[in-house]
């Protein structure tokens, strides 16, 4: 048979034996069942418990077959049957034949099943509805008991509960025996194998076997085989409508049919009740379970290891306890404790089977593990310690041995006593332990003898006032220790008596209740005293007492008799007195009696002093024996000493009213765990522990508490769980740190107390918490108490392997915490408070010699060690990079002292002159020191104004200031230089955009594929840019393309005193040179081919290199040449920061080449040629590289910039008249040259940087409205969207780098008072004379400043103070004075040849606009051809801006009426009105009218300056000056300056002629701004000057410095050269 | 007298590089380069060298390159050692040379005989038009210099794949680096060098 059904049935046999619940299950389960129907159905957990019960009595009918199965079963069973199961049964059974078994069970069948049909009836509907779901939850019911187990627990009403369940078994059993009707028991089975039989069981047979497939088929199955009796059930299913047809079919065939029986619940009940044995749930008292007179012994509470017992449900640990103690008599099963025994449950917490995956994923891939590092967690507020990382962990044991409740919710009344009896013996036996009155008598006695001996007169006697004195003090000590004593000794008493009160009221209360709750037990020791001697001492002590009183006393009264007396004389004194009036008055008249004038002036009669009694010796003696009653044991009486013992027995709960049984359940059920926290954090808690009966709770744990940090707070926290709801906090206890002196195995255990102020109720014999309560009948004296408690534990430092303490040092702890604070004290308590350095502490306590195995020096000692072995130490800063100095693989110092080292360090950092240094040598002594020489001088001169170089210390300082903001500005952005962009590192082909121009339209680059390799008529085709990173020296070369210039001018003929003495060495050149000069120009036109009247070449020079052309002829050459000069970048550096800042110009000059005939004898003239070669410089053009760099080509022309004066030289105005050109070049006469330049390769110009530098700047702080700022944005894309390529600008940044909206730069500003009263009647003269002033400030484009990083702009004044500045700020300054003049004035953003995008100003005149260059200070028409303008972008006025949005952008065509809204995109117009934005700049600006003394000064040291030059130039040939040319030159000069350079060549010539009448004359003045003086030095050297080298030459040079206001200096040179002639 | 008290160290580096394997390319050639700090300067050989086109074989599925390499560095300070480069090329579909893969190697730092297998990779390009573009006209993203691949500055603004691998073969022979006090590991030579004079001195 089925091992399952066997064990159904051992469970209903369990069951049966519990008849009476059984009945009463039954009795409520009809209540159900009534309600059931009531009910809708609903399915659910609780239902289905509700649900259960009803199927019982609808299977009643068809009990009788499990009856005789269960018979069977028992009998086959032996060993493990139950003994009161009636034998009578058995008997029956033996004596049963088998065929009328047969027939009874087809009998009960047919019943059962007549039965099922009249009980279909009555069936309500809802039931058969039930859902398959329902069934199914059913199932999982049925064959699922762990899972109702645990649904039971929680069942508050479990006796219901146990009932239906009971009643679910119930059924069970009786279902699998029942399964087809007429299932055959085993032994029918085999009866109907051996015998013989009718072929109806057959069918049975196989009826049978299908079901008993079914049932042991699995869950399912199981869940219909119960259905099969419940008959409403079975018409649910199809199978169970067979069953049911072939139940029907037997019965038609087989049985005969009767009536239907009916037994009687009672009946059946009487039966069940005979045969099965039920256990109860109830619990057992453990009195049973134990041995006789065996006290239940908790192992756990002794200390030892219990592991966690499997769980259990109460319910069925009851009634396994019920029954094991039923069926085994001999209690094996159960342990010392009363309880079954179990070992440790085996359950482990979690799964340990790895997790079912679903199919798809690879298993491997679930069960790989992770290695993931442990990280530290470092406490936030801790500084780690620099060098003394913590070398390990710390460790803090915490042992918490225990919890003792002093007062719970859960004790009873007596529990209450009990904790206060035991409280106060705590009290006797600490007062006890101490003794003090004992210690108070001996020091009683010791001063009586004391004072006796004091008093004894044989002693010798020093002085006998200082023995009295002495005696005096002994005495009042006396008094004084007595009244202690007295005291103490009352008090123990008291307290003595208060244990026994309590004792006996803890008596009489169980007594009373006729129950023990706690085992306490007060004996109360009796130790026998002799009688005799104890009354004696008793006696004497009395005696003693009272003459020392006495003598008190007696003092006490001679001091009052003193005083007695001192007053009764005054009394006397005072009475004779009157007396003596009175006998006056007597003579006078008859007095009345003495008493009556005395009571005359009451006030002044101080009254007859009454004497001070003397004590009553009587009265003393019994005012002291009472008190010694009172306070003192009686003589003679026993000592009694409490002694307080756990040995009582407490009464068995079964013996123990009903509230107090509930009362030790509640108990039972709480336990109690502890968590510890650490530096609020939980750390780890203990196991939860069943509160003991005593209520005391033993944990016994220790916790290893592995830290990093010094503890702030250990605390621990007391939870309590009651049955199994969640934990709640009782309290917190804190933990005190231990001392670094407490390790592990020194520390006392001690007790925390703890209390918790919540409130409980509770309805048993419980007296609650927080609540009043009171021990009297009548309720009155009511106590409240609070839950409170101990906890016992010790905290320690653990000691590590090395048996060194695993303390974190002193110093980490943090300030603040006590026991820092306790440090401080450590330290201040010895007076040496503040002492911060630890070195000198330790030396302190070395020397003071302090006593290091003192503890109270032990905090001390420890800081000294640590701070002193270097462990670690307090830093006395915050350190960024803890870590770096562990990192370091030589000191500071060392680093510092090493040469190497340094020059690592600097190359790392990129300063410029170590950037490219190669092959750092490996020893320092291979280090030159004077590689740093350069460096330390730059560094040294960082801060020492230069006065070299600038010669005026106004601009040193401005130089310096300048180099400053530079090198900020540059450090800020090298960072910036470090960041790439893709184009830096991968070479990509643009994007294919439609709408770009060139190679840009995918068609046309498809197109491309197909065309030729090489086309007949090629294309210019973009070059490709390099990025400045792969070049190196040798690599860039810049291209110069000389095409052609106009109008060079032509050379004069010399007059007739030069012409004579070089008649002789007249070139051929010379003379048709000069034949046009000497007629008028109108002749010029008689010599058409145009004759040699000049040969001009250009020489271009470029970082000292030089190339020059051919020498071309005439005034309009044309050479187109190619001049190719290599670059080099300054240090090697091609980066695109280091081209920026190349400083270097290109000087394009144009000379004049002129032959001499250096023959000396005519009659060699047909053999030979000596002829020299002499170059006159006539002009330059100089173009920064920056531009070239920025531009990346140059091709336009130019105007040559030619010397005002050019002796020997004059312009053919007269020609250009003639061939038409005047209407162009009328109003900008001059030289110009066509020039092409550029750079191979193709540089890549710092756009990049710049384009991330203004992202940068954006996200710098601006003042401007954030509307304002989105409105320049938008307007600034809209325009970018319609003309990229022009300038558009509306904000740009200041020199603090804050955007600043353009318009506020511009405002009127005065010019120079000096300059204005030039012309005062000239608008257009102070115009352009305001322009050269401007023009004169130097030029400083901010890409050399800056490093190509943004153009800064800065206001009119700080312009005016730094004296540099590119072409923004000369054209805002200008704007600003023209704005001043009263003129209409712009700033137009445009560019220009050759600055590239460039700011000029524009102003409207009468009748037509001008455009002004601010930086050379000229000025052009709109229609000047030549005016380098060639673009106009927008427009800037002082209070709107204005974009071109006309077709062009040259300013020859365009409008510049701005009030066309067509042609002009104004930024403020009606949809935003301008703010009225106020001007950044100052409301105006003062000039300081410059130093002349410094002026004329400076022009000295510069004349000295390039004298030496020039000699320095000459290095092979003898240079003279000749000092009266020099002279009239230096006269010549401010004349220049005045007429600015214009209409004086005829005159100048003239005198110069007069003067200089025997020399060949060449020279030229140059002009410029000053600066500083290389650039002067520059100029010279371009011109060439030095370069002849004639034998006899001499020179002349001279220099005028013009100072304007606020340093604005202009400078004259005059270089010349002078042959003399013969 | 020289070698009493070295200024530099030395670092001589030969083998070949051996093969290259790219799955999908074909008739590839490789070049190589060194890229090293400033304190270094090759003293002898080839810092640079280009390979020729090499096909598959059809059973060894690999292009066999046997470039030899042999160069020696001077140094004055490990800073910068020395990074072979290397660039492998191959013609596209239409015939163009375009770049199959970039990678560097340190130059391993203690003498032996090391087998290095580098991975290669190209940029991507930024867009998948310009990816189509770019394969179309042939014109695949390169560096700008095959170098950076040895540096990691602005590497975070590029997109790279990885194509394949190269295989090379270095064998390395320091001098003098013990003596100017860089250990570089037990293989050494300098170590047995070093002591071997200790050992035959009296104590």
């Amino acid at each position: 048979m089925n091992p399952k059904e066997e064990k159904v049935k051992i469970i209903a046999e369990e069951f049966t034996e519990n008849e009476e619940d059984a009945a009463v299950g039954r009795r409520k389960k009809k209540v159900q069942r009534q309600q059931r129907k009531k009910q809708p159905p609903t399915a659910g957990p609780e239902e289905m418990v509700s649900e259960n019960p009803h199927l019982g009595p609808q299977q009643e009918p068809g009990q009788e077959e499990p009856k005789t199965h269960l018979l069977s079963t028992t009998a086959r069973r032996g060993p493990r049957s139950l003994p009161p199961i009636p034998s009578a049964s058995r008997t029956g059974f033996a004596e049963f034949s088998m065929r009328e078994r047969m027939r009874e069970k087809l009998q009960a069948a047919r019943s059962k099943a007549e039965s099922a049909l009249l009980q279909e009836i009555p069936t309500p509907r809802p039931r058969r509805l039930r859902s398959p779901s329902e069934r199914e939850s059913e199932t999982e019911f049925g064959t699922e008991p762990g899972k109702e187990v645990r649904r039971t627990q929680q069942e508050d009403d479990s006796q219901n509960y146990s009932k239906v369940k009971f009643h679910d078994s119930a059924r069970k059993i009786k279902s699998k025996p029942q399964v087809p009707p007429g299932f055959p028991s085993p032994e029918e089975a085999y009866n109907f194998f051996t015998f013989n039989f009718d072929p109806e069981p057959e069918e049975e047979r196989s009826e049978e076997e299908k079901a008993g497939a079914k049932t042991r088929g699995g869950a399912d199955q199981e869940a219909v085989s119960p259905g099969q009796q419940d008959e409403e059930e079975l018409l649910d299913g199809r199978e169970a409508e067979d069953l049911l047809l072939g139940l029907e079919h037997m019965a038609d065939d087989f049985v005969a049919i009767r009536p239907a029986e009916y037994e009687s619940v009672h009946r059946w009940l009487q039966k069940e009740k005979e045969m099965l044995f039920v256990p109860s749930r109830l619990t057992v008292p453990t009195y049973k379970k134990l041995p006789e007179n065996v006290q239940p012994r908790f192992l756990e509470d002794e200390g030892l290891y219990i592991g966690a017992r499997p769980e259990v449900a109460r319910t069925t640990g009851n009634i396994m306890e019920n029954r094991l103690l039923v069926q085994e008599p001999e209690r094996g099963w159960f342990g010392d404790d009363g309880r079954i025994l179990a070992l440790p449950s085996p359950i482990k917490p979690f799964p340990s089977r790895p997790p079912v995956l679903p199919p798809g994923q690879s298993t491997a891939a679930e069960l790989e593990t992770l290695y993931k590092k442990a990280v530290k967690y470092v406490h936030r507020s801790q500084h780690m310690i620099g060098s003394g990382d913590p070398s390990g962990n710390f460790q803090v044991d915490i042992d918490i041995s225990g919890l003792i409740f002093t007062h719970h919710p859960c004790f009873s009344r007596e529990h209450v006593l009990a904790a206060k009896l035991a409280q106060l013996y705590d009290q006797y036996l600490a007062r006890h332990q101490r003794n003090k009155a004992k210690f108070l008598t001996d020091k009683l006695h010791a001063l009586r003898n004391a004072v006796q001996t004091g008093l004894n007169p044989e002693k010798p006697q020093q002085s006998l006032e200082t023995t009295q004195k002495t005696i005096k003090e002994y005495k009042a000590e006396i008094w004084q220790t007595r009244r202690l004593r007295d005291a103490e000794q009352e008090k123990d008493r008291t307290l003595l008596k208060t244990i026994i009160k309590v004792w006996k009221e803890m008596k009489s209360l169980r007594e009373f209740q006729r129950f023990t709750n706690t085992p306490l037990k007060l004996v109360l020791r009796k130790e026998k005293v002799d009688q005799k001697a104890d009354e004696e001492a008793f006696e004497a002590e009395i005696q003693a007492e009272i003459s020392e009183l006495l003598e008190e006393h007696r003092e006490e009264y001679e001091q009052k008799m003193e005083e007695y007396r001192a007053a009764h004389q005054q009394w006397k004194a005072w009475k004779r007195a009157q007396r003596a009036r009175k006998k006056k008055k007597k003579h006078a008249a008859e007095e009345p009696p003495d008493e009556e004038t005395e009571e005359a002036p009451p006030e002044e009669d101080p009254g007859k002093p009454v004497p001070p009694e003397p004590t009553d010796r009587a009265v003393l003696e019994q005012q002291v024996r009472e008190r010694a009653a009172q306070s003192r044991r009686r003589p003679g009486e026993p000592t009694l000493v409490p002694e307080l013992s756990l040995a009582g027995s407490v009464t068995p709960n079964d013996q123990c009213p009903r509230v107090e049984v509930l009362r030790r359940e509640d108990v039972r059920r709480r336990s109690v765990y502890l968590k510890v926290l650490f530096n609020n954090k939980e750390v780890s808690r203990t196991v939860s522990r069943q509160l003991g009966a005593d209520f005391r709770v033993h944990f016994g744990q220790i916790f290893n508490l592995q830290i990093f940090n010094w503890p702030e707070s250990l605390t621990l926290q007391v939870y309590e769980t009651v049955g199994h709801s969640s934990a709640t906090l009782l309290a917190e206890v804190f933990l005190p740190i231990p001392e670094t002196t407490v390790v592990t195995g020194r520390a006392p255990i001690e007790e925390v107390e703890f209390s918790s102020n919540q409130h409980v109720t509770l309805d048993h014999e419980g007296v609650g918490s927080g609540v009043p309560f009171s021990f009297e009948a009548d309720g009155s004296n009511q106590l409240i108490l609070m839950t409170s408690g101990k906890v016992s534990h010790s905290v320690a430092w653990a000691i590590g392997e090395n048996g060194i303490p695993l303390i974190p040092p002193l110093s980490q702890q943090n300030i603040g915490f006590r026991s820092a604070l306790k440090r401080a004290d450590a330290i201040s308590s010895i007076g040496t408070s503040g002492l911060a350095d630890m070195k000198k502490l330790a030396k302190w306590a070395t020397e003071s010699k302090l006593d290091p195995n003192d503890p109270n020096n032990a905090p001390l000692m420890q800081l000294i060690s640590v701070a002193t072995s270097g462990e670690s130490y307090v830093p006395d800063f915050f350190r960024l990079e803890q870590l770096q100095q562990e990192f370091n693989f030589v000191s500071d110092e060392e680093l510092n002292r090493s040469k190497r080292f340094r020059l690592l360090q600097l190359r790392n950092q990129e300063v410029p002159e170590f950037r490219n240094y190669k092959q750092i040598p490996v020893y320092d002594r291979e280090i030159m020191e004077k590689v740093f020489q350069d460096y330390e001088k730059r560094l040294r001169d960082r801060n020492v104004i230069e006065t070299k170089d600038h010669i005026d210390t106004h601009r040193a300082t401005v130089a310096k200031y300048l180099q400053q903001v530079r090198e900020s500005v540059i450090n800020r952005f090298l960072i910036a230089k470090h960041h790439f962009l893709l184009t830096d590192l991968v070479v990509e082909e643009e994007v294919p955009n439609i709408s770009s121009e060139g190679s840009g339209i995918l068609g046309l680059s498809l197109f491309k594929l197909a065309e030729q390799k090489r086309p007949l008529r090629p294309r210019r085709k973009g070059r490709k840019k390099v990025t400045a990173q792969s070049l190196s020296d040798g690599d860039v070369k810049l291209l110069v393309n000389i095409i052609r210039a106009y109008d060079i001018p032509v050379r004069t003929p010399t007059p007739s005193k030069f012409q004579q003495p070089s008649r002789t060495s007249r070139t051929f050149v010379e003379k048709h040179a000069a034949s046009p000069s000497t007629h008028s120009p109108t002749h010029s036109a008689d010599y058409p081919l145009g004759q040699v009247l000049v040969r001009p070449f250009v020489e271009v020079s470029f970082q000292r290199t030089i190339c020059h052309t051919t020498t071309a002829e005439g005034p309009n050459p044309s050479w187109n040449e190619e001049l190719e000069l290599p670059f080099r970048a300054p240090n090697g550096d091609y980066s695109t920061a280091s081209l920026q800042s190349v400083k270097d110009d290109v000087f394009i000059n144009i000379f004049d080449e002129v032959l001499y005939d250096v023959l000396e004898d005519d009659r060699e003239r047909g053999r030979g040629i000596h002829t020299r070669i002499e170059r006159h410089w006539l002009g330059c053009v100089k173009i920064p590289f920056s531009t070239i760099y920025f531009q990346s080509r140059i091709d336009g022309t130019f105007k040559i910039d030619i010397p005002p004066v050019l002796l020997g030289y004059s312009k053919e105005r007269s020609m250009m008249i003639e061939r038409g050109f005047d209407s162009v070049r009328s109003l900008s006469e001059g030289s110009y040259i066509t020039l092409f330049i550029t750079m191979e390769p193709q540089l890549v110009p710092g756009e990049s940087v710049r384009e991330k530098m203004s992202v940068m700047l954006k996200k710098f702080d601006s003042q401007e409205d954030e509307k304002l700022l989105q409105a320049a944005e938008k307007f600034q894309a809209e325009c970018a969207l319609k003309f990229p390529n022009r300038q558009c600008l509306t904000t740009v940044t200041d020199i603090s780098g804050k955007t600043v909206f353009i318009t506020r730069y511009l405002r009127p500003l005065n010019p120079p008072e000096e300059l204005l009263t030039v012309y005062p009647s000239n608008p257009q003269a102070t115009a352009e004379l305001v322009a050269r002033y401007v023009s004169l400030i130097p030029f400083l484009p901010d890409t050399v400043s800056f490093a190509g990083i943004c153009d800064l702009w800065s206001t009119s004044d700080q312009f005016l103070d730094l004296l540099a500045g590119d072409e923004e700020e000369h054209a805002v300054l200008l704007c600003n004075y023209f704005l001043s003049l009263g003129k209409k004035a712009w700033l137009v953003m445009g560019s220009a040849i050759p600055e590239g995008a460039t700011a000029y100003v524009l102003t409207w005149e009468q009748n037509h606009y001008l455009i002004w260059n601010p930086c050379s200070g000229h000025f052009y028409g709109q229609f000047d051809t030549f005016c380098p303008l060639k673009s106009v972008g927008c427009l800037i006025g002082p209070d709107n801006v204005w974009f071109n949005i006309q077709q062009y952008d040259s300013p020859l065509r365009i409008n510049f009426d701005v009030t066309k809204p067509k042609l002009w995109k104004s930024f403020f117009s009606r949809s935003l009105p301008y703010p009225g934005l106020s001007s950044v700049q100052p409301e105006e600006l003062i000039y300081q009218c410059t130093d002349k003394a410094a002026a004329a000064e400076l022009q000295d040291r510069i004349e000295k300056i390039l004298k030496e030059k020039i000699m320095d130039w000459r290095p092979r040939h003898l240079t003279r000056w000749n000092r009266y040319c020099t002279s009239t030159l230096r006269h010549f000069l401010p004349l220049l300056e005045r007429s600015q350079g214009e209409d004086v060549e005829d005159d100048h010539r003239a005198e110069l002629l007069k003067q200089l009448g025997d020399y060949r004359f060449s020279g030229f003045p140059l002009h410029m701004a000053y600066s500083e003086v290389k650039p002067l030095i520059e100029a010279v050297y371009s011109t060439g000057v030095h370069n002849i080298d004639v034998p006899n030459v001499e020179f002349a040079l001279a220099v005028y410095i013009h100072p304007y206001p606020k340093n604005v200096l202009s400078v004259w040179i005059y270089v010349a050269s002078l042959i003399r002639s013969r | 007298m020289a070698a009493a008290s070295p200024s530099v160290f030395l670092l001589m580096v030969n083998g070949q590089v051996e093969s290259a394997q790219f799955p999908e390319y074909d008739d590839l050639y490789c070049k190589y380069c060194f890229v090293y700090g400033q304190d270094w300067a090759p003293t002898a050989g080839l810092e640079e060298g280009i390979s020729q086109i090499t096909c598959k074989s059809q059973d060894v599925r690999q292009a066999l390159v046997w470039l030899p390499i042999d160069v020696t560095f001077k140094s004055t300070n490990p800073f910068g050692w020395p990074q072979m480069v290397l660039s492998v090329y191959g013609p596209d579909v239409f015939g163009n040379d375009v770049v199959r893969g970039y990678g560097a190697v340190h130059v391993p730092f203690s003498p032996g005989r090391y087998r290095k297998t580098i991975p290669m990779f190209v940029p991507e390009s930024t867009s998948k038009l310009q990816k189509f573009t770019s394969w179309f006209m042939g014109r695949r993203p390169e560096y700008t210099d095959p170098k950076v691949v040895a540096q990691g500055e602005g590497r975070e603004v590029t997109r790279v794949r990885s194509q394949g691998f190269v295989t090379v073969v270095f064998n390395v022979v320091t001098k003098d680096m013990r003596k100017l006090g860089y250990d570089t590991g037990p293989t050494d030579t300098q170590a047995t060098w070093g002591t071997s004079p200790a050992q035959g001195l009296p104590h």
